[in-house]
């Protein structure tokens, strides 16, 4: 492929600069928004420090609730970063490079978040420090600590690797900025000036952090599986969970992606870099993820339905006919049939409202997914729920769970939001390098050499 | 304390041995935890309306000493004792279901002794009918102290633990209210304070493990099998209040349990006559508890009112 020329590198760089530090109403909105959101979860979270964990809705019985079923959905939204870094990588697709920042983003997000959660739902969270003082290896919590730990250190390090380059160019390229920042992106840049011995050694440690992260990325849930799936209680003890952790979640991740770029396209005007290409190409990934997962729950509500053995039945009939037969049966249709038989559809694929609706529609599912998976099995114990006080048979979350829910999903957009502040959305430097080795189809990216920059920075 | 005469003692690590002996020989039913005074001197009673009881001296000899002469002695527990368990013992209970006519005084007794407010049950009695023809019984269920825990397996940090004495306990110093046990243990047994419990009005000396009051905000709780009352060689609250002698407790090392009444009964005897066995074998936790059928019942079943699992309306 032919090189682009300087003019037109300078005039993408350009463009895909201008986004960073640069003020958006829309956005500010959304900050602003967000951020209260998170002050009414904080306020939340300190009545419910001060008061007890009884001001939720968990009891005795349904001993876990919203919190661990939203730690299972940012584990899962977290694994999103090894699918693009890691899995795309090694199964050569070019049109990842556009995604690699956005998807490492919100695995920090998410991965936070999931970090945060256990945290939430802790009787006495000042002992935190406990879990290194008198750890027990043995504990499943451990192993996610663990693995959480790591898998937070190594998307930090996949975050921070692709980011060199760019903020070396952003040390050259941005003048009139505030000398504090001059100094950051310096620092950062770790004297990055592209030197071939650079690129070698910055080749190298992707390529390798690509290959450990992916193990980490499916330990980290597979280990939260195990959180349920080494108790013995009906519905949680199968030795289907981790898998169906781990598929769940990237569906849920590959479900958040979309929407993520869709926003970002529209916000930020990178219709020439987040294309209908990627669209399409992250809907043929839900497609086969929410088909395969499918096939997941066929297995893990089918087979036992078939046999129905005692306690499994109360849980099932309680699943498909019962209380939570509404949710169940939109997770199963809405989430996972319907978005199948849409996708399957190549005009849905390729239309970006289309995806994009489908994505709502599973990520919905998900979430609904995780309750489901925490609260049902435990409202079926083996023994009788008998002289239950009111309340405590049943799980109706209170207005604090909710606050405090809806808080970390809003902490957690937030941050993906604050991290594209300081750094541009878009990995310049592999997208200029990918379109000069493969061409803009492959990367995904378009017309780049008549781009119209919407507002320079800086001129 | 110098002891002299036909004692060797000369400090901590003797007298510990000579309090152990006593214990010993104070079996079940008697007082353990006592010390005589004044053994050294052996001395006849003092008063004539002073009763003679029996101890043994550290060196394995019997002697006979005034009771007046006897006295309480609380041995020191530290927090190691407290997750190790009574030595030398093998905590077992039975619970007799053809006896059990689900009066609830053993729940009540229970509250009373560790202070529990009504609406938490340590040992709960169950309205159980496995099938619509088949008879209903009660089934008192106490925490069973497996001895292949679900719950202590997966305590990030060993705030619930199994003892050398068989029992399962929990030191709400440790416990961070993560609530893993709770979704681990398959007898719904363990109880959370999920808003700050009601105090009595009484400091502990031993360590939170064996606190006879274990309620604490943001920690878990259960059953604990009355560690304090065994120390004294007591039997638990359950056990001492059950009129239908339902209940039995004792130790698995010396093959005999105890109930109500006073009874004391060989526990090998008493499981293999009664055709014992234990609640959901099939799960693996080998519990410390263990049912005899409810056969022959001498109370009538007649006006139990099963309650049906609420969660499958």
């Amino acid at each position: 492929m032919e090189k682009l020329s300087q003019d037109i590198k300078d005039r993408v760089e350009l463009e895909l600069l201008s986004t960073v530090g640069r003020r958006y109403r829309q956005e500010t909105f959304w900050v602003i928004f967000l951020a209260l959101v998170c002050i009414g979860g904080t306020v939340a979270w300190i009545i419910q420090l001060r008061k007890g964990l009884g001001v939720t809705a968990m009891r005795d019985y349904v001993s876990w609730g919203l919190y661990i079923s939203l730690l299972f959905f940012f584990v899962g939204v977290s694994l999103i970063g090894a699918l693009i870094s890691s899995i795309l990588r090694f199964s050569g697709a070019k049109w990842r490079y556009p995604l690699i920042r956005i998807a490492e983003a919100v695995t920090l997000s998410a991965i936070l978040f999931a970090g945060f959660m256990p945290v939430l739902d802790m009787g006495r969270p000042e002992r935190l420090y406990f879990l290194i003082t008198h750890g027990r290896i043995q504990s499943p919590i451990l192993w996610d600590v663990l693995a959480i730990g790591t898998y937070f250190f190594g998307s930090v390090i996949f975050f921070y690797l692709p980011l060199i380059p760019d903020v070396a160019i952003m040390r050259d390229k941005l003048t009139d900025i505030p000398v504090w920042r001059k100094k950051v992106y310096r620092r950062l840049a770790m004297g990055w000036e592209g030197n071939p011995t650079q690129r070698r050694l910055l080749k190298k440690a992707m390529w390798l952090m690509s290959v450990v992260i992916l193990p980490v990325a499916v330990s980290v849930h597979t280990v939260s599986a195990w959180l349920i799936a080494m108790t013995l209680r009906s519905g949680w003890n199968t030795s289907i969970m981790g898998p169906y952790f781990v598929f769940g979640a990237l569906m849920a991740g590959c479900a958040i992606m979309i929407l993520i770029i869709a926003i970002l396209r529209h916000g930020y005007h990178l219709e020439h870099y987040l294309t209908p290409t990627h669209f399409s190409r992250l809907a043929a990934c839900l497609l086969a993820l929410t088909a395969f997962y499918l096939y997941l729950n066929v297995n893990k509500y089918g087979v036992p339905a078939y046999k129905m053995a005692k306690d499994e039945r109360y849980l099932l009939q309680d699943l498909f006919t019962g209380r939570q037969s509404l949710l169940f049966w939109f997770t199963q249709v809405a989430g996972l049939l319907l978005p199948i038989v849409l996708l399957s559809f190549k005009r849905i694929r390729e239309s970006i409202k289309g995806v994009v609706s489908v994505a709502v529609m599973v990520l919905l599912g998900a979430l609904i997914n995780r309750y489901l998976i925490v609260v049902p099995n435990m409202l079926h114990p083996f023994v009788p729920i008998q002289h239950a006080q009111p309340g405590f048979a049943s799980y109706n979350p209170t207005l604090i769970e909710w606050m405090i829910t809806a808080s970390s999903l809003a902490g957690f957009v937030l941050l993906i939001i604050l991290l594209f502040k300081p750094f541009p959305v878009i990995t310049m430097w592999e997208v200029i390098e990918g379109v000069e080795k493969s061409g803009e189809q492959a990367v995904g990216v378009e017309h780049l050499s008549n781009i119209q920059i919407i507002q320079g920075h800086g001129k | 304390m110098a002891c002299g005469n036909n004692c060797t003692c000369n400090g901590d690590g003797s007298r510990r041995n000579f309090l152990k002996n006593s214990i010993a020989a104070l079996t079940t039913g008697l007082a353990g935890g006592a010390l005589i005074d004044a053994f050294a001197s052996c001395n006849p009673p003092t008063t004539k309306n002073d009763e003679l009881v029996h101890v043994m001296t550290h060196d394995g000899k019997m002697v006979s000493v005034a009771r007046s002469q006897v006295a309480d002695f609380k041995p020191h527990i530290s927090d190691e004792d407290v997750r190790r368990g009574i030595p030398g013992k093998k905590f077992v209970m039975v619970i007799d279901l053809s006896k059990c006519d689900g009066c609830g005084k053993c729940t009540k007794a229970c509250n009373k002794m560790h202070y529990l407010p009504s609406n938490k049950e340590w040992i709960e009695v169950l309205e159980m009918q496995d099938s619509p023809k088949e008879a209903p019984y009660y089934f008192p269920k106490p925490c069973f102290h497996c001895d292949n825990p679900p719950c202590t397996k997966v305590c990030p940090v060993d705030a619930t633990f199994k003892r050398e004495d068989g029992i399962v306990g929990i030191d709400t110093d440790r416990c961070i209210g993560c609530r893993f046990c709770m979704a681990a243990c398959p007898y719904s047994v363990r109880l959370f304070n999920w808003t700050e419990p009601v105090k009595p009005d009484f400091i502990e000396q031993t360590p939170a493990a064996e606190h006879v009051f274990q309620s604490k905000k943001g920690c878990v709780e259960k059953c604990d099998f009355c560690p304090h009352m065994a120390r004294e060689g007591k039997l638990p609250a359950c056990v001492t209040n059950c009129p239908m002698n339902a209940i039995w407790f004792g130790d698995a090392n010396e093959d005999a349990v105890t109930c109500f009444d006073g009874t004391t009964t060989k526990l090998s005897q008493l499981l293999e006559d009664g055709a014992a066995y234990r609640f959901m074998e099939e799960l693996g936790t080998e519990p410390r508890v263990y049912y005899l059928p409810p056969v022959n019942r001498t109370y009538s079943t007649k006006d139990m009112k099963i309650e049906k699992k609420e969660a499958e309306k």
